[in-house]
């Protein structure tokens, strides 16, 4: 009963980075880049969420949409700012330094606002959770919570790819900028469109997180935002089912090892699993070959 | 007749390298006009400079009055202009009917969208075979189908075709050549690029040869058709 239990943690641990790393994934697969500043945006969200229970002490749901707003016009101006004016630079390092320096900004501006002790983080969801088989298996509220957000997401954005103009114009773009172009689809709105989506997920994720791990410091996001890009590239970098699986996977090897090998070893395991996937199927687990047809 | 299109003295750059050298053409309403010229002349930098996929150093492209170079290049194809890009460049992992709602994507009248959807099929009846199959799992020539099919579904007055026969089957040129006439005969203005010269020269009213960057010739079809020196150079 207890494997149950480490399980449906692991599966958890895996929605949330699930969620993180769609954002990833999304803006891969349409800006071409790595944002790596994107496991702050987490940060960000959890500090909104903290700063604004704090002032209201009331209802989390409106610290939670208040995040979800500024994370998503934190993320626009960021791409308009910071990533726009380098796109098409001669080197697509340019724009990967560029975000690795507004990760370091952002850690560095909320360390200069709330300092570096760590804060506690009051869980946004209140339930208790439930208690199946005579009181062996005790699921948390949260840990539910969790993996219904992340399923809803994905649904959703699935609908909004498949069967909606806007979505239909982001597949295109990723695909192929030019001739998105010569469809009239205005691209730099579509990528900020998509920076905007996945800067709203992941103030969701933020939510989720410090409500199941309740300490808060300028650095939360980014160990999170790594293992994200990790569940991202082993999923297959650029597929939003492949995101899902990738974190689910990650989050569930991360939990059983930290449970039966060793907790001190559960982040060698995590990345050690990158690796040999990357060396058996480079383009990850539900990755495309790419292949141009001339 | 009305010029629809006219280009004049327009120059592009890649870096310090001339691509465009100040050309000059236009295009009639309801003709078929060729640019024909060897690799790297210069004739997809043309179309790309038109549909704004490409930035014009100096000169202007005047479209029905209108200013292009000024214009974002999303907004043009709403103008009435549409391109069959170089290589199809359809999205391969869309279906051959998300592909043609892309082509669709500025206009937003759904029984328009239909009877459009309905005038495609019947002019390529294998796009409406595959309709749900991935347009990557075509083969080049009815990619090169749902590419114009595509394009056409924008509804445009005058369409930019950058080498529709690159990499076909001698059956599939002949088709579609025979489709570029169908198209032009419904009424729509053609502007085709082509190594091809003699398939090219023998569809075109008129026609423009392009070398490293300028004009250096222009002439109605079937005497370039005829020309010693093109014949030559490009008809081999």
């Amino acid at each position: 009963m207890s494997f149950l239990t480490y399980l449906i943690n692991g599966l958890s641990l895996g929605s949330i980075y699930a969620i993180i790393a769609l954002g990833y994934t999304m803006v891969y697969g349409i800006a071409k880049m790595l944002n790596f500043a994107h496991g702050d945006f987490i940060m960000v969200g959890c500090y909104i969420i903290f700063s604004v229970s704090a002032a209201l002490s009331g209802n989390p749901i409106i610290g939670i949409l208040i995040a979800i707003v500024l994370c998503t016009l934190l993320g626009i101006t960021t791409e308009f700012v910071a990533y726009r004016p380098l796109r098409g630079a001669a080197s697509p390092l340019a724009v990967l330094i560029t975000a690795i320096g507004v990760s370091y900004l952002l850690e560095n501006v909320a360390l200069l606002i709330f300092g570096a002790d760590i804060k506690s983080f009051t869980s946004v969801v209140k339930w208790e959770g439930i208690t199946l088989f005579d009181g062996q298996l005790k699921i948390q509220g949260v840990t539910i919570v969790t993996i219904v957000v992340s399923i809803v997401i994905l649904i959703v954005l699935q609908l909004f790819i498949n069967k909606t103009k806007q979505g239909q114009a982001m597949l295109a773009a990723s695909e192929d900028k030019g001739a998105a172009a010569l469809m009239g689809i205005n691209v730099n709105r579509t990528i900020m469109l998509t920076f905007a989506i996945g800067s709203a997920l992941a103030a969701i994720a933020g939510a989720l997180l410090c409500s199941a791990y309740p300490s808060l410091s300028p650095y939360t996001g980014a160990m999170p935002g790594i293992k994200a890009f990790v569940a991202a590239v082993l999923g297959g970098i650029g597929s939003i089912p492949g995101a899902m699986i990738g974190g689910l996977v990650l989050g569930i090897v991360e939990i059983l090892s930290k449970t039966y090998i060793s907790s001190q070893l559960s982040d060698a395991i995590v990345f050690g699993i990158l690796v040999i996937v990357l060396l058996v199927k480079p383009t990850g687990i539900l990755g495309k070959k790419i292949q141009e047809k001339v | 007749m009305a010029n629809l299109l006219e280009v004049n003295n327009l120059s592009v750059y890649y870096g310090v390298i001339q691509a465009l050298k100040g050309i000059s053409f236009h295009v009639d309403k309801g003709e078929i006009v060729a640019l024909i010229g060897a690799n790297g002349a210069g004739k997809t930098t043309t179309l790309h400079t038109l549909s704004g996929l490409i930035k014009a150093d100096s000169g202007s492209i005047l479209y029905q009055g209108k200013e292009l170079t000024k214009i974002p290049n999303h907004k043009i194809v709403s103008l009435g202009m549409a391109q069959v890009p170089e290589g199809r460049r359809v999205f391969a992992e869309m279906t051959v009917l998300q592909n043609l709602k892309m082509g669709a994507y500025t206009r937003n009248d759904k029984a328009e969208f239909e009877s459009t959807l309905e005038m495609i099929y019947k002019r390529f009846p294998r796009l409406e075979e595959r309709k749900s199959q991935f347009a990557g799992t075509l083969s080049g020539g009815e990619q090169q189908m749902l590419a114009m099919g595509r394009a056409l579904m924008s509804h445009p007055d005058i369409i930019l075709m950058d080498e529709p026969s690159m990499g076909l089957s001698p059956i599939f040129v002949n088709e579609i050549f025979s489709i570029i006439e169908d198209v032009n005969k419904d009424g729509v203005t053609v502007l085709l690029v082509e190594q091809n010269a003699k398939k090219a020269l023998s569809i075109a009213n008129r026609a423009y040869v392009l070398e490293t960057g300028s004009i250096v010739k222009e002439g109605r079809g079937i005497d370039l058709l005829n020309d010693e020196e093109i014949k030559k150079a490009y008809l081999g």
